[in-house]
């Protein structure tokens, strides 16, 4: 039997690229929010928030009503050759739309709970605020921030149901590892199915466990170092 | 020429309306005395910049650092002020030496060469005695070692100002004395200006030479120590600074009022302020006096008080005699030493106390 491997490939690069993208906007969108007015804070935090909360088909339709060929923005990307329906980078914008509310629902709470007296220590001693941000309040919020980034990416491979909507299933163009699944399992092809399923589990085995490893080494490291002083 | 602090601001935070109108021209350390909630410290962060008034001025030796009519805010970076916190703020992730680093890293210290970085960081260290921490992460250090990390940080980044919010509440009582000897010390070796808020009367008299006390969002008195016990201003003010007997007063005539809780009237010498509401009297500034001279007493305008029913209390080095008087009761404190040798471990304890001259404290509401 020979297996196209190219499921595998486009999903990682997928959740990668939409991983490391999330990552950062996902960061500074809580930052910013966080120092809004309480009101617009509010809104501002439905709309973000929202595609946690509804279906990824929704998600995935708004994202055609936006992007699609036919509409002006999609249009207009088109005209200078950036098509991003049925394409795998479409895939990338519909992962992003999707995990970016773990992340930055995990960033805002990691940011809520900082101690704010040390961003202040810091601008009395006339470091710039943005110093402060990467070097003081992110390394204090870091653990937060490794579980927010682990739950988008985790998040962005299992995408579907918006990425089927956007980039549909195209062999060996736009083809993930869950669209595969289904795929096959529509046209009988149980054993192939069942080949993604497993490939999909050890993914995720393997993710989990990274996160296990270094919270553990964290965890070590911090004994050690206290233990040291005491 | 305007005087070394002038600080006349207000804000509002919930249903707390702070409303500080302080002026002084302090050497060394400048006191800010009030119990928790007065709004010391936040006056203290709106110094800083850390918070922003809603209104009124800032100046610091001629140095505008906010004025809400000439919309001038200075940042915090650009106040030169070193803010000690209660918790002391030590960046959790770095070591004790990435911390001290950080305070060279603001744009007043560009182009100062990695030689000299380290010199000045090994000189505070040394100042501060933690050269042997310098690997060692904030949690690992004991209260006292993360207040001396913090304040070597700030002699790093070289201040104008300092500001010290609480210093000491963090430590352990009997580790209190002997940091605010050092201190002192570390203070007067720096020379530069600070100002101290806190909520404890001995640390802010020991410390401070100048000082203002706050209450519900004002400064009641502000001026010399000893001027400020003396006067407190109002009555919370008073127990803050420690006097533990208060009374409503009233105003009889010029030299004489009327202490309505206590049921008696009472000389004083200085003018009675019209907006009288209480007096405040030091449990210390009584005596006993033999009951013959009682009488003379009165006659000369002495302000005498007779013990009936006192309650007697005890700790290591004082003892509380504590009598009802009116509708209240006035404590009286004695030394242990005058305890045993005037009044016998008690055995004759005096039926009359008198009031010291000046012993009574016009306050306001």
């Amino acid at each position: 039997m020979i297996v196209d491997w190219f499921p595998l490939w486009n999903s990682l690069r997928i959740a990668l690229i939409s991983g490391v993208i999330v990552f950062f906007l996902g960061i500074l969108a809580a930052n910013w929010i966080a120092r809004l007015p309480g009101a617009v804070r509010a809104v501002a935090d439905v709309v973000l928030t929202l595609p946690l909360v509804l279906p990824p088909t929704v998600c995935g339709y708004l994202l055609l009503l936006v992007f699609g060929v036919k509409r002006p923005l999609g249009a207009l990307l088109a005209s200078i050759g950036v098509k991003i329906v049925m394409n795998w980078w479409g895939g990338v914008l519909a992962s992003v739309v999707v995990a970016f509310p773990l992340m930055y629902r995990t960033c805002r709470g990691a940011f809520h709970s900082f101690d704010e007296t040390l961003a202040q220590a810091g601008q009395t001693l006339g470091l710039g605020n943005t110093w402060i941000f990467w070097h003081v309040k992110l390394p204090a919020c870091r653990q937060g921030i490794l579980a927010g980034f682990v739950l988008a990416f985790a998040r962005a491979l299992g995408e579907y149901g918006a990425t089927s909507m956007l980039i549909g299933y195209t062999p060996g163009r736009t083809a993930t590892i869950s669209t595969t699944v289904y795929q096959l399992w529509r046209t009988n092809d149980e054993k192939g199915a069942l080949m993604w399923v497993c490939m999909n589990l050890l993914i995720s085995a393997v993710v989990l466990l990274c996160v296990s490893f270094l919270e553990g080494g964290q965890k070590k490291q911090r004994r050690e170092t206290h233990g040291e002083g005491a | 020429m305007g005087k070394a602090l002038e600080v006349h601001i207000k804000k509002r935070a919930g249903s707390f309306q702070l409303s500080c109108d302080l002026e002084t021209d302090f050497q060394g350390t400048f006191g800010m005395l009030g119990a928790s909630g007065c709004g010391k410290s936040m006056t203290l962060r709106c110094i800083a910049g850390l918070l922003t008034p809603d209104e009124g001025s800032i100046v610091y030796r001629g140095r505008v650092l906010y004025d809400s009519k000439r919309k001038i805010c200075v940042t915090p970076q650009e106040r030169h002020v070193g803010y000690l916190f209660q918790n002391y703020a030590l960046f959790p992730t770095m070591t004790v030496e990435k911390n001290l680093e950080s305070a060279l890293l603001s744009p007043r210290n560009r182009g100062m060469s990695g030689r000299e970085k380290k010199r000045k960081i090994q000189d505070a260290a040394a100042l501060l005695r933690i050269d042997d921490l310098m690997a060692h992460r904030p949690h690992q250090l004991s209260g006292g070692q993360q207040q001396r990390v913090a304040l070597a940080r700030i002699v790093l980044s070289d201040p104008d100002l300092l500001l010290l919010d609480e210093p000491f509440s963090a430590l352990d009582s009997y580790l209190r004395t002997s940091l605010q000897t050092e201190f002192s010390d570390f203070l007067k070796a720096l020379s530069r200006d600070a100002v101290l808020v806190t909520h404890d009367r001995d640390e802010a008299y020991r410390l401070c030479p100048e000082m203002a006390i706050m209450d519900r969002g004002r400064v009641a008195v502000c001026g010399t120590r000893e001027d400020v016990f003396a006067n407190p201003g109002t009555r919370a003010a008073a127990a803050v600074s420690g006097c533990k007997n208060f009374s409503r007063a009233e105003k009889k005539g010029p030299g004489m009022l009327r202490a309505t809780d206590w049921a008696m009237d009472l000389y004083v010498q200085e003018e009675i302020p019209e907006d009288i509401a209480f007096i405040g009297l030091r449990a210390h500034n009584l005596h006993g006096i033999r009951a013959e001279d009682a009488v003379h007493a009165v006659d000369q305008g002495r302000n005498v008080v007779e013990i009936r029913g006192a309650t007697i209390t005890q700790t290591p080095f004082s003892v509380s005699v504590v009598f009802p008087a009116g509708s209240s009761q006035i404590r009286w404190e004695i030394d242990r030493s005058a305890w045993r040798k005037e009044y016998m471990e008690g055995q004759c304890l005096p039926e009359v106390l008198e009031i010291d001259p000046g012993g009574i404290m016009c306050l306001r509401d």
